[in-house]
């Protein structure tokens, strides 16, 4: 190795945030597998000529720099001498377009043409790149100061050869769009710098000024996703489209009932099926986040392994299996909801006193009794993943959002070296928090340590939406209360959520006395009621979020209504004075950001403007992942219950927008979603069993049905935020206020096709 | 032995069973994995293909319809080494999110402007409805389509 190593460490420069983005993904990743302090390093002459900065996120890796290993596959931008500009995204993209974003960022640093610029998928190395996953619209702002840094600190390099080469300083030197250009009028391109500037100490990131706003050239404008061109051409990119030299295909038949385990199966049987290789029982863990008891059928093709299967049968032993039934859990909630809740969770002042003093005739007090299903992700591409034992390796081809912990997790349930499992990034065919999850990792890697050959596990739609972590579902008795100057000043929710281990809820099912609008009230009251459950629940797009928007911000406008009072005006009074609750703190409202989204949807989707008999507006806000957003809804319902949302505004402030085209394509697609999400679906159990199988009986929206969205950006001086999620969550209680607008029926249970409506 | 006519050329496969769908005829045995899996029951779209250029979800459609039938897959949508216009349309339009559902959305698509080269939003619904996109791209694949629509009228 010809190369001069340096390694300076750099602790990225985290913003206040980094405290609560931590936590946040401990709840999902636990705490090993979060990294504190990164490093940058060049590394020259390694897998190509050219300059090569890997970022190292470990300071032990760091400070053994020198024996190399980690350097050559961990590059995490590389310029050639041909120019090309190879930017390596350490994410995995989902559709949420983190691949360009990512690039993006590094190059608007680097100074790079962005036509220049080609992007790769990073390699999967904990070592090297810390947790490689996407959740909690945590993408951005995890990695906006670092990526920056990378961008800048190559730049740096760049201009210090360009400066060096023409025996002057670097002060009189800048890069534009891929060129070094001194003030006397000489210029060079990155490309004839790149093997001179490998050579140069590289310099403390931290030391190196990052680009004042006003000088971005490539933020904020719109670019296509760096791998359309492969989408559209139908090339292989997805984790189901993987092949390996005789591969064999595997399906996993798990118990209907979540935790059933096999008694027997007709294994026999099914072995000597045509092109059938081998079929076995896998015990599992009894854990559903990893391997659950199953069998396993392995053929020489997808489709001989699903028909296969129907000629399965298997006597299961439910004993320990969930007997959930969604109808029960109504019944119960619906019980538990005259009584009061089991756990206060939050309280300040006094709502009972207030309470009674407003039980006037006037009717300004308000009970409302909420609810809403579980629902499953249903992502497009179905789970799966292609596992190969070989040479005492495990080697995996994931569609994951979180290939990091994949690799843990198969390590241990193998009992082998991490270091010997080693983990694909494949493009993910929709993630939602679905593969969060490595269930069918683990499935996959089990019955590859059986099979001599490659393996690849499909599962099918009905296995996808039967095995699923469900977005919980959930049921809220509101008590409101307005005063006689129609103000808002009491508040009490007693929350019935889901247990698995009785004693905290289930994920998703959580709900803190800090979301909007208990730290704006004098008098406010939270209180909890646990149900048992055996369906495992999870993340899903903006969880927690998606469920508890729809509730309050509902609620909230059947107060304003109460009152006499515009919901507008009265959601601005709520916000007060503008003010930051926990200054520093991206994960609390800021009052005054809210007020400035809530304005500019009112203003930008036409709020007052007289509309035609049966048509309604509804606004609401929801702040959540970093982001405030006020959507504004117009619809028309008819006599027959026809919904048609005509119009919908999104209003948004995440800070400078780095893709326009991707962050609006979020927002649009997040409009859609929630819409989807809220007309028709709905996860039901009997018996333990998932009840809907296929979209015959859990529907996505269609195209008819989908409406015109225009997204508008408050592009404030903070930094920027995720837009995956947070764009979501207020849609579903806009659609409910813009149909009691238009007809005076409040939607208090979703689906809406529950209360009789069709989205049409 | 079975032999097909898929993207203007003839394949042939060995040992399959006449009953496979299509689908993963062309998935396994073809190598075309362009063609999507998403439900199996002909709901979600992403596995359309042409068939004698009418769109078909070809996880419904056995092998044995289709022997001597002119199949079209997304990986011969483009013609002669250019895209279709619908592609770079979706492409300019930064169409694709996820991507899973654009190669039967596309063949949808293609479909519908072979029948109508200037078609209205109800001709777009009409001919697209039985294509779901989880990521909610809708709007941006009906802008899509008037503008490849525009542009291959114009080059009459």
């Amino acid at each position: 190795m010809n190369a001069l190593q340096h390694s300076v460490g750099v602790s990225a420069a985290r913003g206040n945030d980094d405290a609560r983005i931590r936590e946040l993904m401990c709840q999902v990743l636990g705490e090993s597998q979060l990294i504190s302090r990164r490093s940058f390093l060049s590394i020259a002459g390694t897998a190509a000529s050219g300059l090569v900065l890997a970022f190292y996120m470990n300071d032990s890796v760091a400070a053994d720099s020198s024996t190399s290993k980690q350097f050559a596959p961990n590059a995490y931008l590389n310029i050639a001498t041909d120019g090309v500009i190879t930017i390596y995204s350490v994410g995995p993209e989902l559709g949420q377009g983190i691949k360009t974003a990512y690039a993006l960022i590094v190059a608007e640093e680097l100074d790079a043409r962005w036509s220049d610029v080609h992007v790769e998928q990073a390699p999967i190395d904990e070592s090297l790149y810390g947790w490689q996953g996407a959740g909690g619209s945590t993408s951005i702002p995890r990695n906006w100061t670092v990526l920056r840094q990378a961008g800048a600190v190559a730049r740096s390099l760049l201009v210090s050869a360009a400066a060096k080469k023409w025996n002057t300083t670097a002060d009189v030197c800048h890069a534009k769009e891929s060129r070094v250009y001194c003030n006397d009028g000489r210029s060079i391109d990155f490309a004839a710098l790149a093997d001179d500037a490998a050579l140069l100490p590289v310099p403390d990131a931290k030391a190196i000024k990052l680009k004042d706003r006003k000088d971005y050239t490539l933020f904020g404008k719109r670019y296509t996703g760096v791998d359309n061109l492969k989408v559209v051409t139908g090339q292989p990119l997805f984790g189901i489209d993987t092949v390996l030299p005789n591969m064999l295909h595997a399906v996993y038949q798990k118990c209907p009932a979540f935790g059933g385990t096999v008694k027997s199966a007709n294994l026999d049987e099914i072995r000597n099926l045509p092109g059938v290789k081998d079929a076995f029982v896998i015990d599992g863990n009894g854990q559903a986040t990893e391997l659950l008891a199953g069998v396993a059928i392995v053929a020489d093709s997808t489709w001989t392994a699903f028909k296969a299967r129907q000629q399965l049968q298997v006597e299961w032993d439910e004993t320990h299996a969930s007997t959930d039934g969604w109808q029960h859990f109504v019944q119960q909630a619906s019980d538990i909801a005259r009584q009061p809740g089991k756990e206060t969770t939050g309280n300040k002042g006094d709502v009972d006193a207030v309470f009674s003093r407003m039980a006037s005739p006037q009717g300004r007090m308000v009970d409302a009794f909420y609810s809403y299903p579980f629902i499953s992700h249903a992502t497009l591409e179905p789970q799966n993943c292609t596992a190969w034992y070989h040479d005492g390796i495990m080697e995996l081809w994931v569609p994951s959002q979180n290939a990091t912990q994949a690799v843990k997790l198969v390590a241990t349930l193998l009992d082998m070296p991490a270091a010997n499992v080693r983990v694909h990034q494949t493009r993910v065919g929709g993630g939602f928090g679905r593969r969060l999850m490595n269930d069918y990792v683990c499935e996959a890697a089990m019955i590859a340590r059986r099979v001599a050959a490659p393996v690849k596990l499909t599962w099918t739609r009905e296995d996808d939406m039967t095995h699923d972590f469900y977005r919980v579902g959930g049921f809220h008795a509101f008590r409101g209360a307005v005063d006689d100057h129609g103000k808002l000043v009491a508040w009490q929710d007693h929350f019935i959520t889901f247990t698995a281990d009785g004693r905290k809820p289930v994920s998703g099912g959580d709900l803190s006395a800090d979301e909007f609008p208990g730290p704006l009230l004098s008098n406010f009251r939270l209180a909890q009621t646990l149900i048992p459950s055996g369906t495992p629940c999870g993340p899903l797009r903006a969880p927690r979020s998606n469920a508890v928007a729809f509730v309050i911000q509902s609620f909230i406008h059947e107060l304003a209504h109460a009152a006499n009072r515009d919901h507008v005006e009265f959601l601005l009074e709520i916000m007060g004075e503008p003010r930051w609750l926990k200054p520093g703190n991206p994960y609390a409202l800021n009052t005054g950001r809210a007020a400035g989204v809530i304005r500019l949807a009112a203003e930008k989707g036409e709020w007052g403007k007289s509309l035609p008999k049966g048509h309604g507006r509804g606004i609401a806000f929801h702040f959540s992942h970093q982001a405030h957003v006020a959507v504004v809804v117009e619809l028309s319902v008819t006599a027959s219950k026809q919904v048609k949302v005509h119009h919908v505004t999104v209003a948004a402030d995440v800070g400078p927008i780095i893709n326009l085209s991707g962050a609006e394509a979020q927002a649009q697609g997040a409009v859609v979603d929630g819409l989807s999400m809220m007309a028709a679906q709905q996860i039901t159990m009997q018996d333990g069993r998932v009840q809907q199988q296929n979209f015959d009986h859990y529907t996505l929206l269609r195209m008819p049905q989908a409406p015109a969205v225009d997204v508008h950006f408050i592009q404030s001086e903070f930094s920027p935020t995720g837009l995956g999620e947070p764009a979501l969550p207020p849609l579903i209680p806009a659609v409910c206020n813009a149909i009691f607008a238009a007809n005076g029926e409040r939607v208090r249970t979703l689906p809406l096709s529950k209360s009789g409506y069709t989205v049409v | 032995m079975t032999t097909l006519l898929v993207n203007g050329e003839m394949r042939t496969v060995n040992d399959v069973d006449m009953s496979t769908p299509l689908l993963w005829v062309l998935r396994d045995h073809l190598g075309l994995a362009g063609t999507k899996y998403g439900c199996g029951i002909a709901q979600c779209g992403a596995c359309t293909v042409h068939v004698n250029g009418t769109p078909m979800r070809s996880c419904s459609v056995p092998l044995a319809a289709v022997v001597g039938q002119a199949i079209t897959t997304i990986e011969g949508l483009g013609k002669d080494g250019k895209l279709h216009p619908l592609q770079q349309a979706w492409i300019d339009h930064d169409v694709p999110q996820c991507g899973y559902c654009q190669a039967g959305q596309l063949m949808s698509a293609a479909a519908l402007l072979k029948q109508h080269p200037k078609p209205t939003d109800a001709d777009i619904d009409d001919a697209m409805s039985g294509n779901l996109c989880r990521c909610g791209t809708y709007q941006r694949i009906r802008a899509a389509i008037h503008d490849a629509a525009e542009k291959m009228g114009g080059a009459k």
